[in-house]
């Protein structure tokens, strides 16, 4: 990066110093910034734990987590994420080597895994609306509802701009830009596994305790 | 049992002719006024050929200049409904006494109280001290832009599209009766089941977007932009205090975000969070809103806390006393912002230590405040003070906020607000701590940096007006409130059995009057200005003697802000490079990397905005329609990568050539 | 206009110098996931086993294990460390882990508090009903411990 500074003589200083820089490129701020949104969705998350952590228990002579709750299924979901956050590692692995084809095999693998994340939970919802545990049923359901409902959206948003960047990456390649939004996703995409911790442990686990 | 679907429901939903109030004679007026004024004004911008221009050079405009007038354009015009609201509040309750109902029924009147506080915060106050800090914070870091310039466009229009909403709320259908935060079980479907409430909570969703993303915005461009050799420590104490408040935003907003998107699942689908049964909580609404609530004051005011540290410098000619001090402040009220929330809801019964607690973190807040006064108050010790007008809102501000901030430590201490608890002592306080210290700080702000902005200064004569008008009509105003909070008297009445109290809301009444010339002596000021701008010119670029990088930027500065990014060896780097006897280079100009207009952001505003309107009349169809069509058009702004444009050396010669005649022609 | 490339590429010489690509690498991703896979298959069957008899001891275990799992996830997969954005992303991750645990806890407090205060007979008291069969349809509140007043009514809000 050069930066040439303007003689002093030229700028008259007393002191001695210059007071500019001639080529100054600031640094990126993309990843950054994402970073500090990423935060921001912690703080919605948190937002609905506590929801879920006060209205919990609110059964309302409705069922109980542990009534409703299908632990091994919780299982197969927790696995497909974290398998769909390995093969995203394997993406951007793929893209540090600049292998254009293999990072968007790997996003496939991944889009795949999310999809069936989103659609056993989905099988889980109707299950359970049609069963009469719907949202409405109680305070406990509502913020059951609306917290693994929030995080599946995000998922959701996460496959469509998966869905995107492979477009992108086909058109343009693995420029700084779309480099950058690899990244991003990348972030994004953990994000929603750590958050995912969170609800298998505070909601199905410790919601199935007695 | 299948029925025809219904075209018209499908597509109008819960909207009918019904919505829009030709029975009620003061909204028919009203809209009868405005459209007669906006027919004006659409024909002189037709007339003046001004639709080219505005479109290419404000709407499509990524240029954070540009977009902060925006801001502040925003929130003086939002200033004029606000208080066209507060007239009508006060001229109710000077009249409405005994057997005289005034001519606001309650249903009306719940609407005016409402619109009232949700207009001054979500669309003055916030756009205005946006405003100031998308100008000033680039120029005042040596940068050229903000890190994301597309974005604060699209932040911009989301504000914006939002205050829409809730002034078509004015003319179709209605709008919230339940007090500018939307306690339930009144704001929920069953003690709200009109449009109200939905307008409440889609104008700020949208709103709240935008607001959430300036505030990542803005903390990128302060880490990641500042000009080389400006360390932390060596920024100006509003670049300190803007960093602090988008801190803020990034952290709060959310929750406010979550909690209004909970208060419409209740009301539309149905579910549980804040109901009185089933296993809802609606004291956990109030829990979750204050969380967001309270940093959202400390949003407010640590701007115009920064605003004073730029202006009492440059105005005593003296270097800020206690530097590190204010930035300690300002980190420490923006930690402890989040520890004093339950204070807003002491009398909610959460009991005696809880209560103590925050009681106690609440008046220890008040001392990082203290502090940054007492600074002040240093820095101006010995100094050379000039009572120009910023320097005048300034001391204003200083009396004025610090009785605020006593009555808030009085109402800090929880058995005294049992006492005091939603009467118009609350009142008093917290307009006196607002009025006095955001709208002051505004004031003096705008009257600091217009010529900045605008390359010429505002009248003088005007502005002692609206000052005098609008400081004494502040105390007229509101000290009587706080007598009447004292004797008992609860807040959001529209009338009164006992007479004895008609005196005091007469001499309030008076007082919003008195604000009510203020507020058109600004206005003239504006004009007048605008008409005088030649004898007004600032030509150096400095007509304060300032302290700070942006002083050293032409009045208005060129697109491009510098033509060299500044190198920066001090604090008050402009005053340093002043008394270092620099000279402004003059040749050796390079191409500049500049980013391009958009269209974007506001065509995805817009739909936004269909959106909201869709999910408030239950036009499921055009709500989902709409929806797609956002993603959509935000998928497709994602594949424009040819986001930027270079300015060639050439005219960036021309225009430092320019300034450079304009500075010599006038020594 | 310049000849020059307008592409977004022209600001990214200095990628070095901002230290925020902590370069992947197959072993840290083959680690975090080997954890990860542990440090889940442990609470799972923590709960279906039913190992302890407590619910408490193993709700306390459930968070700690989940809590070493999150830790593990920010290092190996999104590369959390003291240098990623000259200390920036630390900083941000820090003050928004105290901003939730002031959210939690004092919302936690506040509301036990206040829904013993304002809600008496509300506590722990709400009452599922008998397990209903998944394919049953939806039974009556049928009432199986005695408390005298029911979620059923209107609760005092103040």
């Amino acid at each position: 990066m050069s930066e040439t500074t303007l003689t002093a003589n030229a700028m008259g200083t007393k002191s001695g110093n210059s007071y500019f820089v001639v080529d100054h490129h600031p640094e990126n701020g993309t990843l950054l910034g994402f970073w500090l949104y990423l935060m921001s969705d912690c703080l919605v998350f948190a937002c609905l734990f506590a929801a879920y952590a006060v209205l919990g228990r609110n059964y309302a002579g409705g069922p109980s987590g542990g009534m409703i709750f299908d632990l091994p299924m919780v299982g197969i979901n927790t696995s497909l994420l974290l398998l769909s956050s390995i093969t995203y590692g394997f993406a951007m692995l793929e893209s540090q080597k600049k292998q254009v084809r293999n990072t968007m095999l790997w996003l496939i693998v991944t889009g795949i895994l999310g999809a069936g994340f989103i659609g056993l939970e989905l099988y889980e919802f109707v299950h359970l609306i049609h069963d009469g545990f719907g949202p409405q049923r109680s305070g406990f359901l509502t913020s059951f509802f609306a917290l693994v409902g929030t995080h599946g959206l995000h998922v959701t948003f996460g496959i469509v701009w998966l869905i995107t960047l492979l477009f992108q990456l086909k058109r343009h390649g693995l420029t700084a830009a779309n480099t950058r939004r690899l990244m991003c996703l990348s972030m994004f995409w953990h994000f929603l596994d750590v958050v995912w911790i969170g609800v298998f442990t505070f909601v199905y686990l410790m919601g199935a305790l007695p | 049992m299948s029925e025809p679907i219904n075209l018209t429901k499908l597509i109008f939903g819960r909207l009918t002719w019904d919505a829009i109030p030709f029975h009620e004679p003061i909204l028919l007026a009203t809209f009868v006024m405005v459209a007669l004024g906006g027919m004006v004004v659409l024909a002189a911008m037709t007339y003046f050929k001004l639709w080219t221009p505005l479109w290419r050079d404000w709407v499509t405009s990524i240029d954070h200049k540009r977009i902060g007038v925006m801001y502040v354009v925003l929130g003086l015009v939002m200033l004029l409904r606000g208080f066209a609201d507060a007239l009508m509040m006060r001229a109710q309750q000077a009249m409405a006494f005994g057997g005289n109902p005034g001519f606001l029924p309650p249903h009306h009147y719940d609407q005016i109280f409402t619109a009232h506080g949700v207009i001054m915060i979500f669309f003055v106050a916030m756009p205005l001290v946006t405003g100031l800090m998308n100008y000033v914070v680039p120029l005042q870091i040596g940068a050229r832009d903000v890190a994301f310039p597309f974005l604060n466009n699209f932040s911009f229009w989301m504000t914006t599209f939002g205050s829409m909403l809730v002034m078509a709320s004015l003319f179709v259908g209605e709008f919230a009766r339940t007090g500018w935060l939307a306690y339930p079980p009144l704001s929920g479907i069953l003690g709200s089941p009109d449009v109200g409430v939905d307008y409440y909570i889609w104008a700020l969703q949208i709103a709240g977007v935008g607001t959430l993303l300036s505030g990542v915005n803005l903390i990128v461009t302060i880490v990641k932009m500042r000009a080389p050799g400006m360390t932390l420590m060596r920024m100006p104490v509003f670049v300190w205090t803007s960093l602090c408040t988008n801190i803020l935003i990034v952290a709060a907003f959310p929750v406010l975000t979550a909690v209004l998107a909970m208060l419409s699942l209740d009301r539309v689908v149905g579910t549980n969070f804040f109901t009185n049964d089933m296993g809802g909580s609606a004291m956990m609404y109030v829990n979750l809103i204050w969380i967001w609530g309270h940093p959202e004051v400390y949003i407010l005011i640590l701007p115009a806390f920064g605003v004073f540290s730029e202006i009492v410098p440059t105005f005593c000619s003296k270097r800020l006393f206690g530097y590190t001090s204010m930035v300690y402040a300002s980190v420490v009220i923006t930690i402890l912002a989040y520890l004093v929330w339950l204070h807003h809801f002491f009398t909610m019964g959460s009991g005696a230590s809880v209560n103590s607690f925050f009681g106690i973190t609440t008046m220890i807040i008040s001392i990082p405040t203290g502090a940054k006064i007492f600074n002040w108050l240093f820095t101006m010790y010995r100094g050379r003070i000039r009572f120009e007008l910023p320097m005048m809102w300034t001391i204003a501000f200083m009396i004025t906020f610090v009785i605020g901030g006593m009555t808030g430590v009085l109402l800090a201490v929880p058995p005294a607000d049992f006492v005091v608890h939603n009467s118009l002592f609350l009142i008093a306080h917290f307009h006196n701590v607002i009025i006095g210290g955001v709208v002051f700080g505004m004031f003096a702000g705008i009257n600091y940096w217009f010529p900045k902005a605008f390359g010429y200064k505002l009248d003088s004569f005007w502005g002692h007006c609206s000052f005098w008008f609008w400081v004494v009509g502040f105390y007229v105003a509101f000290m009587p409130l706080y007598v009447l909070g004292l004797m008992g008297v609860t807040r959001r009445l529209s009338h009164f059995d006992d007479p004895s109290l008609q005196i005091w809301f007469v001499i309030a009444a008076i007082g919003a009057g008195l604000i009510f010339l203020g507020i058109i002596s600004f206005i003239i000021q504006l004009v007048v200005s605008f008409l005088r701008r030649e004898s007004l010119r600032d030509t150096t670029g400095d007509p304060w003697g300032g302290r700070t990088l942006e002083w050293s930027t032409s009045s208005p500065p060129p697109d491009y802000n510098f033509a060299f990014t500044p190198l920066v060896h001090t604090r008050d780097t402009w005053a340093v490079m002043k008394s270092d006897g620099y000279i402004r280079p003059t040749s050796g100009f390079v191409d500049i990397h500049m980013p391009k207009n958009t269209a974007a952001g506001f065509a995805i505003s817009a739909i936004a905005a269909v959106v909201g309107f869709g999910l408030i009349w239950q036009m499921w169809l055009v709500a989902g329609i709409g929806f797609v069509a956002m993603i959509a058009a935000t998928i497709y702004h994602t594949f424009n990568y040819n986001r930027d444009y270079f300015i060639p050396a050439a005219k960036v010669v021309r225009t430092e050539d320019e300034r450079t005649l304009l500075l010599s022609s006038h020594v | 206009m310049s000849a020059h490339d307008s592409t977004l590429h022209g600001h990214d010489h200095d990628h070095g110098h901002d230290g925020h690509v902590s370069h992947s690498t197959f072993k840290g991703y083959a680690t975090g996931f080997v954890l990860a896979v542990i440090l889940t298959v442990i609470p799972f069957w923590l709960v279906m086993a039913k190992v302890f008899d407590k619910s408490s001891t193993t709700g306390m275990l459930l968070l700690a294990i989940g809590a070493v799992q999150i830790v593990v996830h920010m290092i190996y997969f999104l590369h959390m460390n003291t240098k990623s954005e000259h200390g920036w992303s630390m900083l941000a991750l820090i003050f928004t882990v105290m901003v939730v645990v002031i959210m939690m806890s004092g919302s936690l407090w506040v509301m036990y508090h206040l829904n013993h205060n304002m809600m008496p007979g509300m506590m722990d008291t709400t009452v599922e009903t008998k397990p209903e069969s998944i394919n049953a349809a939806p039974a009556s509140t049928a009432l199986t411990v005695a408390v005298p007043q029911k979620a059923a009514g209107t609760q005092q809000v103040p």
